[in-house]
């Protein structure tokens, strides 16, 4: 018997978070929206522009550069980071001091603010004081950050490594404390493989937890700002210069408000399909499991 | 509200969205939404398939704006069409 009353009333509860969201994201959103299509001056002077900021958007060559480096950057630490974190996550102990000890030592990079890593990795890589810049200039590597492309590009990429490997090992640590020791026995009565054993047992209960760190990572990284601003300015020339950096120099340093509300919102876009490509396949995912442990 | 600084163009796109979302919840009231699979590769309900449209008619309207001289009011009019076949039979 199902005596269930059903009400939709607690709907209602959720009201004040949608009132906050309305005040904190979707009003100011709708006045980005708003300056996009117009050239604002101050509080009475304003011309409607129309579409022209985003043909200029979308037609800039420096945006379009910027773009491109943005997705490079992204899909470069996630190839490293997701990789590298399940690795460590596999091999931290499981139990005894040791356990907490190495959770708080994998944990220390996550506790600093993006400017401080920034900061950190700056004075690092310094050929005269810094341990990286000056052991690779003894070791005869003329490295230099301010003048070589591909010296600031391998520095961003190992700092945000660095910064960030930690939360993808502790979320799939937290994944592989969470399987069941049958598993595991089950496994060794079939003297199934380390590899075995990691594919069909470990790997997919750490789907969950991946996708939440996928998600994560891109959108940070995506949206990385501090870290490359405070270690290269965006330099050397323009080849670490991401996304935010040139919304920054656009909408703060040239007071360019129409056409950077424009990029904002191509911005947005962009943001949003990624996402949504990537939550809606992963949600699939699982439900084509579901579907087959139901048959 | 002076310092939205709203346009026409703008003012009418946002209540023709809060018209939208609004007429949506009303048919979800009228007659709940039932996830079925369509010419789409994945499963989706009503609201998954207006917000494909919708995004979908944010980027034609990005593409053809910054690539092409076409005029606005046919990237709107192919929105629509592909809105109301993906709400039909996607």
């Amino acid at each position: 018997m199902n005596n269930k009353i059903y009400s939709n009333r607690a709907w209602w509860l959720i009201l004040p978070m949608l009132l906050l969201v309305a005040f904190s994201a979707i009003i100011p959103l709708m006045t980005v929206v708003n300056y996009s299509v117009q050239d604002v001056f101050d509080a009475n002077t304003r011309f409607f522009t129309g579409v022209e900021w985003f043909q200029e958007t979308l037609n800039n060559p420096a945006l379009q550069a910027a773009l491109v480096r943005q997705f490079a950057f992204s899909l470069t630490v996630l190839a490293i980071e997701v990789p590298l974190g399940i690795g460590i996550a596999l091999l931290m102990p499981k139990k005894g001091w040791q356990a907490s000890a190495i959770l708080i030592l994998v944990t220390m990079p996550l506790l600093i603010p993006w400017n401080v890593v920034g900061s950190i990795w700056q004075i690092f890589t310094r050929g005269d004081i810094g341990l990286m810049g000056w052991g690779l200039r003894e070791l005869g590597y003329g490295y230099n950050i301010t003048r070589s492309a591909v010296d600031a590009w391998g520095t961003i990429i190992l700092m945000d490594v660095w910064h960030w490997t930690p939360l993808i090992a502790l979320l799939c640590y937290s994944g592989l404390r969470s399987i069941p020791d049958a598993y595991y026995q089950a496994a060794r009565i079939d003297r199934a493989s380390r590899w075995a054993v990691f594919r069909y047992i470990q790997l997919p209960k750490l789907t969950n937890v991946l996708v939440i760190g996928i998600l994560l990572r891109f959108m940070h990284s995506f949206m990385i700002y501090a870290e490359p601003f405070v270690l290269t300015g965006g330099g050397p020339g323009n080849s670490t210069t991401f996304l935010s950096q040139s919304l920054t120099t656009m909408a703060i340093g040239q007071q360019d408000l129409g056409p950077s509300a424009a990029f904002s919102l191509i911005y947005f876009l962009i943001i949003l399909l990624v996402c949504w490509v990537f939550y809606t396949a992963i949600m699939n995912l699982q439900k084509d499991k579901q579907l087959d442990k139901g048959a | 509200m002076e310092w939205m600084v709203w346009t026409t163009p703008t003012a009418i796109f946002f209540s023709v969205i809060a018209v939208i979302l609004l007429g949506m919840t009303a048919w979800e009231l009228a007659s709940p939404t039932i996830e079925r699979r369509g010419f789409l590769p994945i499963a989706t309900t009503r609201g998954d398939r207006l917000f494909i449209g919708l995004l979908c008619a944010a980027y034609i309207h990005l593409m053809v704006v910054g690539f092409t001289s076409i005029s606005l009011w046919l990237a709107l009019a192919i929105s629509i069409l592909w809105l109301v076949i993906l709400m039909r039979w996607g």
